[in-house]
């Protein structure tokens, strides 16, 4: 059986195919091509949600994307539950649940609604006014009070499951809109064969022609036309057509967000697809098509459910078939109300009466109406309606003077003519003009490569709309006039005049007294609006923020210029003078996901990995994240924590050998003629005599003079240089050798290429390494007169070719094997096998801190933290004072970065060997001082250190290097830790092992 | 996302690019020989011009090359991309997206 | 000065409200002042109030191009906190949280100030490290900020993932419980309304056009679109302008301007009760008052004055509030909009004198500006009034660059604000 205000025929509603959903645990049937909004008036429900601020009970106002009132929660569980959703814009699919939002404990019966009676005590901007007494009852008492009663829907309470995908486009002409200016135009620029996209935020394309009666166009009626067009259009290859697809954000450069809705119109969408699909696109040209929006008008009590837009009536009544009431008053001030009365009373509605703001309405639409036998009533505004869940009447008076009249209604139609859709050029950064004759804001100058067309430049005839699109269409795709020349169009269609009203419709009722919305959804009245101005709220930003008009989720798009001319009048100033408030994207609310399309998960952020990471997890190695690196951290062995896993493995390296993955170290392969003389400008070090097959550890500083980052270097050639950077820092080095070579020193002949990805590295380490390494290198003598430490050979290990670096970052004998990256599993399984018999150990990273910060090395990034030069961190030796410039030398010779009172890193030993400082804590003379305490530094590294038998740490300490042999306090929630400064080196302070 | 024509490459999307400053700012031949000032100077202060503005991109994810561009800061639009080494080009005071959006072809 | 108070705004419902008076007076502007304040946002406007009050200074004009608060101040994301690295910072932004605590009485105007506590995540060990020393730093500075483990973080705002499976997990987070929000537009207008209270002239839609200097060099007045306007003590004060206004007085400053762009949800009833920062994957969370979540996003790559920047900014931000908090997933961003931020290249602000006498600027606060506006304000008008800087401020200098004494917040924790 058919919805109660289901009409008998028409409409693009599928008949064949019900619907069933429920709204508020209720249950409902529409068919398909319904909206929510449309299958609930088909029903007779006009009441769906509640206002923001008073809780009034509201309807459904409009049939678009801009609908302040009807907002609803839909999902069929909390993984997908999405609220703030506009009934207007919804398909029904069968078994949807849909719920009313911002109400306790039923629509009909709201608590919130008692913030109506006190209406008078909550004018604009009352909250800053008050809730200031007691201190500090903001926060505790009125806030969260404020807040229960704010907000509209729920946020879900499950994680969404469903997909989103991103997609790239390009094309020559992208059109926004595809009502009858946006499909003639994409009609047109796609005939030249340029690549065209046409896209429109409903669920098929025709826009306002979906709706007409009795309009033709060439010969054919309007539905026709439109289905013609589609099919023109889709059989064209180099077409686009993307239905259910907003506009969202117009960004720089002709880039364009899209935003598709690819399922939620489907009761049971295949799991191949994605929720939404964002699409940024890349146009030459831009055509925007975005019609009009249907201005309400502002009279008392205007927001009562069943006062509804007279197109939105239409549209209701001619696209879905659904009757929007049975009994309706129209009040208006332009002429395309009486076509949306003469529709309703051929869909069955009984018009009361026409009450026309305009002394003397002429034309034929309305001589129209008044021959159907309608009730028109000349001059006359509405005083104010009645009905608390649905209006029951309208009181309707003259402009100037005369007695009221109650007239019964259902239904209240209002017209305050339309408003030019500027969003999307107003984010183009277009210029836009107010237009006197239309009175409203016109797109002016464009700055971006875009034209608008039709309604939304102000454009209403349908035939001059097709036209305007057609040629927009064909300057669009290149064409020069002459061959676009301009395509006639003959339409049949309604002649309307274009009128309006902006701001307070007149009215006798006390304008202290009632309310008369001009921003339904953030409950805004036109006497909120007053009291801003009268509160030196002079700017329509100023009134924007004060009263929150136009703050909304549907952006102000019923409500801006109704407020504007508001301001205006009380201010005594032309519209154009209080100006504008900015558009913003999106155009319409957009899902957050969508955005985020795949980056969820593990798909988050790429991941790195070295050509040993599948090795290391196979033998349980605990990763750490550095950048977008996996390191391996340490290896644990039976139910070990981090420590004594840690324990075991610096153990293996002092007392035989460890196996360690520096396959993360940045690589730069600096080759050239004048290699030694580029690295010696980049480095503080001298490279010049360098010999080849030697390394030597480098010190790179920012112009500042401050360290940026350090590595060991090998020279393999006079003009070939093997640089290693941080493992973070590798990308940032090369840009800053890039900089310099490409921009500074062009003369130099130097290559720089990244190497990183190109060497596996694997360190062995220990007094073992030797015996290790031996039997698998041919070519190279590994013998410690042959290749003492700090030096470079190259050869072959496992048959495979290496640069061997005898390096140590542990203090112990060791060496780093380079070998390229595709045989690094292979070499390191090679060398992890022959090391059994040694009893080779696998670390990782935290191992690595330990061992080094047993001999005293830095990390950069941990040591040091950007504010520091060589010599504060103990590498002034690294510094070639005889060179006559390199990067940042000039800065360090600044008196500040000289002083001897500067942050210098020092050995930190606490006089209980078992206490281990944390890491960050801070340094200060006096424990006993009190706050706020001056620090003297603070401690960067520290470890129990098995092998040294006690905690370590070092620290970074004004003036530290003369403080040693003090004792100085590390102040902590327990209470101050004493501890001994001395010598940053804890393990061998003779440096001999190394050399083992 | 801005579209920014690499003098090399020719129109590419962002972010393929790296900012890098602005431009035609020369280290000093022999910085030792600077005071102070100058040098502080050298380091930290820049124009930040409101309005058309000489800066660095580097085409990071692409030839790799640096290079210079004047953009209009208070639109966003380019008024000419060139190579290291070549002077600073003549452009009007102002750029609309006819004349520079790079690679779109001519209006 | 009309009494705001729950009083008087019932006693007023009788009037139907016409008892109130504009907010602030909008006066023309005079020949000349003892000190002309350039830019009317927060800073500006509590530069101004805290002359008149605090050093009876009150022949002071501020004189803004746009409209008062409509710059940075009505464009950020209101957090508040003070527990920031050093000592230099943390003193600076702490006397701003001790003024915000008492600010809407002083103001007599609600600014909203709501300490629900900033929470910043930590996700590798070096941001642990880092958190860490921060936690430490803060607790002998006097600041409050303490380490919660990632439980606890949870506990603390319920809807965060803390999954260990996630791509960057959440190690734990400082948490700050005097860090949160306040209402932006209110600490405009409240500033506006009780400086003009004291005598202050707001001068709106009036654009500096250049700087008068003397024969000495000392500055003598602005330039303005409304003619000259005399006054002895220049305070430049316009955030992403100021190196063009600088530029006026021949002063080149170690700023540039970058997009900041930020976004706002649709409304939604109480989800979200705290402040959560995560600088390591670039989030920046809380919720309104009105029930919208307020979303920071990055700054684009490049300096432009636009207050617009790329897409794939705003998408980056998503990103990453979608994986931290996955149940908002479906919800919808309702507003983008962006601001331009002078940075300074060691990411703390400039409050200072400069070499032009008479002349004084505030500048350089990046990201992270609206939390100290009354401190600010407060230490700024010292330096105006006394010609010389407060003990918080005097460590934020011109010349620390030149001289290589950085207050290098971003480098120290690698955490922007």
């Amino acid at each position: 059986m058919s919805a109660e205000f289901r009409l008998p025929v028409g409409g693009r509603i599928d008949r064949a195919k019900p619907v069933r959903f429920t709204f508020d645990g209720k249950s409902y049937e529409g068919f398909a091509g319904d909206t929510l909004a449309s299958a609930l008036i088909a029903n007779g429900v006009h009441l769906v949600g509640r206002s923001f601020k008073y809780h009034r009970p509201r309807g459904i106002l409009t049939a678009g994307s801009e609908e302040p009132n009807a907002l609803v929660g839909v999902g069929r569980d909390e993984a997908h539950y999405t609220p703030n959703l506009r009934a207007t814009q919804v398909e029904i699919t069968d078994g949807m649940v849909a719920e009313s939002q911002n109400r306790w404990p039923s629509l009909a019966f709201d608590v919130g609604a008692v913030n109506d009676g006190l209406g008078r005590f909550l004018p604009a901007g009352f909250y800053y006014k008050t809730f200031m007494w007691p201190a500090g009852a903001w926060a505790k008492f009125y806030e969260p009070v404020i807040r229960r009663a704010a907000g509209l829907g729920r946020a879900p309470q499950a994680a969404d499951t469903d997909r989103y995908t991103q997609r790239y486009a390009h094309c020559e002409v992208l059109v926004v809109g595809a009502g009858p200016a946006g499909l003639a135009a994409a009609l047109a620029a796609s005939e030249t064969g340029v690549r065209v996209i046409l896209c429109d935020e409903q669920a098929e394309f025709g826009g306002s022609l979906l709706h007409e009666r009795d309009t033709v166009i060439d010969g054919r009626d309007a539905e026709a036309w439109v289905a013609e067009a589609v099919a023109t259009l889709c059989s064209r290859e180099n077409v686009r057509l993307l239905t259910r697809t907003t506009a969202f954000g117009y960004y720089p450069h002709n880039l364009v967000g899209l935003a598709e809705r690819v399922t939620d119109h489907l009761a049971a969408p295949g799991s191949d697809l994605p929720r939404e699909r964002l699409w940024q696109v890349r146009a030459r040209e831009v055509v925007i098509a975005a019609g009009s929006i249907e201005r309400p008008l502002v009279f008392p009590e205007n927001d009562r459910p069943g006062v509804m837009m007279a197109e939105a009536a239409r549209i209701y009544a001619n696209r879905f078939g659904a009757k929007p009431g049975n009994r309706a008053v129209v009040f208006t001030a332009s002429d395309s109300a009486y076509r949306a009365a003469l529709d309703l009373k051929a869909a069955g509605v009984e018009i009361a009466a026409i009450a026309d703001l305009r002394p003397d309405p002429t034309g034929a639409v309305v001589e129209r109406a008044r021959a159907d036998g309608i009730r028109v009533l000349p001059g006359t505004s509405v005083q104010g309606t009645s009905g608390r869940l649905r209006i029951r009447s309208a009181s309707l008076g003259a402009v100037v003077g005369g007695a009221t009249e109650t007239v019964p209604c259902d239904l209240l139609l209002m017209s305050g003519g339309f408003t030019p859709t500027l969003s999307l050029f107003s984010q183009s950064r277009g210029k836009m003009a107010w237009d006197e004759a239309l009175e409203a804001y016109v797109p002016s100058v464009s700055v971006e490569r875009e034209r608008s067309v039709g309604a939304c430049r102000g454009i209403y005839g349908l035939a001059e709309v097709l036209a305007d699109g057609h040629a927009a269409g064909v300057a669009a795709a290149g064409k020069g006039a002459s061959d676009g020349a301009a395509r006639r169009f003959t339409v049949d269609a309604e002649e309307l005049g274009h009128s309006g009203h902006r701001g307070i419709t007149p009215h006798r009722r006390d304008a202290s007294r009632v309310k008369a919305f001009v921003d339904f959804q953030n409950d805004v009245t036109a006497k909120d609006v007053k009291l801003a101005t009268q509160e030196g709220f002079r700017s329509i930003e100023h009134v924007k923020r004060y009263t929150t008009t136009g703050m909304a989720t549907d952006q102000g798009r019923t409500s801006n210029i109704n407020a504007l001319a508001i301001v205006s009048d009380a201010l005594g100033k032309s519209v154009p003078e209080v100006g504008l408030t900015t558009f913003r994207p999106p155009y319409t609310p957009t899902t957050f996901a969508l955005f985020a399309g795949q980056a969820r998960g593990e798909l988050f952020d790429p991941v790195r990995t070295t050509p040993i990471h599948d090795w290391a997890a196979e033998h349980g190695a605990v990763f750490e994240d550095v950048g977008i690196w996996k390191r391996a951290r340490y290896f644990p062995e039976g139910g070990e924590d981090m420590h004594e896993a840690v324990a075991r493995e610096c153990r293996a390296v002092r007392e035989s050998v460890g196996i360690f993955d520096g396959s993360t170290l940045g690589k730069i392969e600096v080759v050239g003629r004048d290699a030694a003389e580029f690295m010696n400008r980049m480095y503080t070090n001298a490279w010049a005599k360098l010999e080849p097959g030697r390394l030597r550890y480098g010190v790179m500083l920012r112009e500042d003079g401050f360290v940026m980052d350090d590595g060991v270097v090998g020279r393999m050639a006079p003009d070939r240089f093997h640089v290693t950077t941080t493992t973070g820092g590798a990308p940032r080095v090369l840009n800053h050798m890039e900089d310099y070579l490409q921009t500074e020193w062009p003369d130099l002949e130097v290559w720089l290429t990244s190497t990183t990805e190109q060497w596996a590295v694997i360190a062995v380490q220990g007094p073992k390494a030797r015996q290790v390494l031996e039997p698998l290198v041919e070519g190279i003598d590994l013998s410690r007169e042959a290749m003492p430490h700090m030096s470079v050979r190259t050869g072959h290990i496992c048959g495979v070719p290496t640069r061997l670096f005898r390096v140590s970052f542990t203090g112990e004998l060791g060496f780093e094997v380079n070998v390229p990256a595709n045989y690094g599993r292979a070499v390191w399984d090679a060398i992890f096998a022959a090391g059994q018999p040694h009893g080779i150990t696998p670390y990782g990273t935290e191992t690595m801190h330990v061992l080094r910060a047993e001999k005293g090395y830095i990390i950069v990034g941990q040591e040091t933290d950007g504010t520091n030069t060589p010599d504060d961190v103990g590498l002034g030796w690294a510094v070639g004072k005889a060179k006559r410039d390199f990067v940042g030398k000039r800065s360090l010779a600044r008196p500040q970065m000289q002083r001897p009172d500067r942050k210098q890193m020092v050995g930190l030993l606490t006089s209980d060997p078992a206490t281990v400082l944390e890491e960050g804590a801070q340094i200060v003379a006096d424990p006993n001082a009190p706050l706020p305490m001056k620090a003297l530094g603070h401690v960067t590294s520290s470890y129990a250190s098995s092998v040294v038998g006690r905690s370590i740490a070092i620290g970074m300490v004004a003036g530290g290097r003369g403080r040693i042999g003090e004792t100085l306090h590390v102040p902590m929630p327990g209470g101050a830790i004493a501890v001994d400064v001395v010598e940053p080196v804890f393990f061998d302070k003779e440096g001999e092992r190394i050399h083992g | 996302m801005l579209l920014i024509t690499c003098p090399y490459c020719g129109p590419r999307p962002e972010l393929e690019f790296r900012y890098a400053g602005e431009a035609h700012i020369a280290r000093p031949e022999d910085p030792s020989g600077v005071e102070a000032d100058p040098w502080g100077e050298f380091l930290y202060n820049r124009t930040n011009a409101r309005g058309p503005y000489a800066e660095r991109w580097r085409h990071f994810h692409g030839c790799g090359r640096f290079f210079n561009a004047i953009r209009d800061t208070t639109t966003d639009f380019f008024l000419a991309t060139y190579k290291v080494g070549e002077p600073r080009p003549d452009v009007p005071a102002r750029a609309v997206a006819s004349a520079s959006t790079g690679g779109a072809g001519e209006r | 000065m009309q009494k705001f108070s729950g009083l008087s705004l019932f006693a007023k419902a009788f009037s139907s409200h016409k008892g109130w008076e504009p907010q602030w007076r909008s006066p023309e502007p005079k020949a000349a002042y003892d000190v002309v304040i350039v830019g009317a946002g927060g800073h500006g406007l509590a530069t101004a109030y805290y002359l008149a009050k605090e050093h009876g200074i009150t022949n002071v004009a501020v004189i803004e191009k746009g409209w008062l608060g409509g710059g940075n101040t009505g464009r950020n994301t209101t957090i508040i906190r003070s527990n920031y690295l050093f000592e230099e910072s943390a003193a600076l932004y702490d006397h701003a949280v001790k003024l915000w605590e008492g600010l809407s009485r002083d103001l007599n105007y609600n600014v909203m100030y709501s300490p629900r506590g900033v929470l910043m995540l930590a996700h590798n060990v070096h941001d642990v490290q880092s958190f860490k020393r921060h936690v430490h730093a803060n607790r002998i500075a006097g600041v409050d900020n303490e380490w919660l483990s990632a439980e606890e973080c949870k506990a603390f705002c319920p809807p965060l993932n803390i999954a260990p499976g996630m791509r960057y997990p959440v190690l734990g987070g400082a948490l700050q419980r005097r860090g949160g929000t306040a209402r932006h537009d209110a600490v405009a207008w409240g500033y506006a309304r009780a400086a003009s209270a004291r005598g202050v002239d707001i001068i709106q839609n009036c654009e500096v056009t250049a700087i008068r200097r003397g024969p000495d060099g000392a500055v003598q007045g602005v330039e303005t679109s409304r003619g000259f306007i005399g006054a002895p003590k220049i305070g430049v004060v316009a955030a992403g302008n100021t190196s063009v206004v600088m530029a006026m007085a021949g002063v080149r400053m170690p700023l540039e301007s970058y997009p900041l762009q930020a976004l706002v949800s649709e409304p939604i009833k109480p989800v979200f009760p705290c402040v959560v920062m995560s600088n390591t994957i670039h989030a920046y969370i809380s919720q309104s008052d009105k029930g919208e979540l307020v979303i920071g996003a990055g700054t684009d790559a490049y300096t432009s004055y636009t207050q617009r920047g790329g897409l794939h900014i705003a998408t980056h931000t998503l990103d990453a509030i979608c994986e931290l908090f996955p149940q908002f997933r479906r919800m919808r961003m309702l507003r983008n909009w962006g601001g331009i931020v002078d940075v300074t290249p060691d990411r703390s602000p400039i409050l200072a004198k400069t070499p032009v006498a008479g002349l004084y600027v505030n500048c350089g606060w990046g990201t992270g500006g609206f939390k100290a506006t009354p401190g600010s304000g407060n230490v700024f008008a010292h330096t105006i009034a006394r010609d010389e800087p407060h003990p918080i401020n005097a460590p934020f200098t011109i010349e620390r660059f030149r001289d290589g004494v950085l207050i290098d917040e971003a480098a120290a924790a690698a955490v922007a604000h």
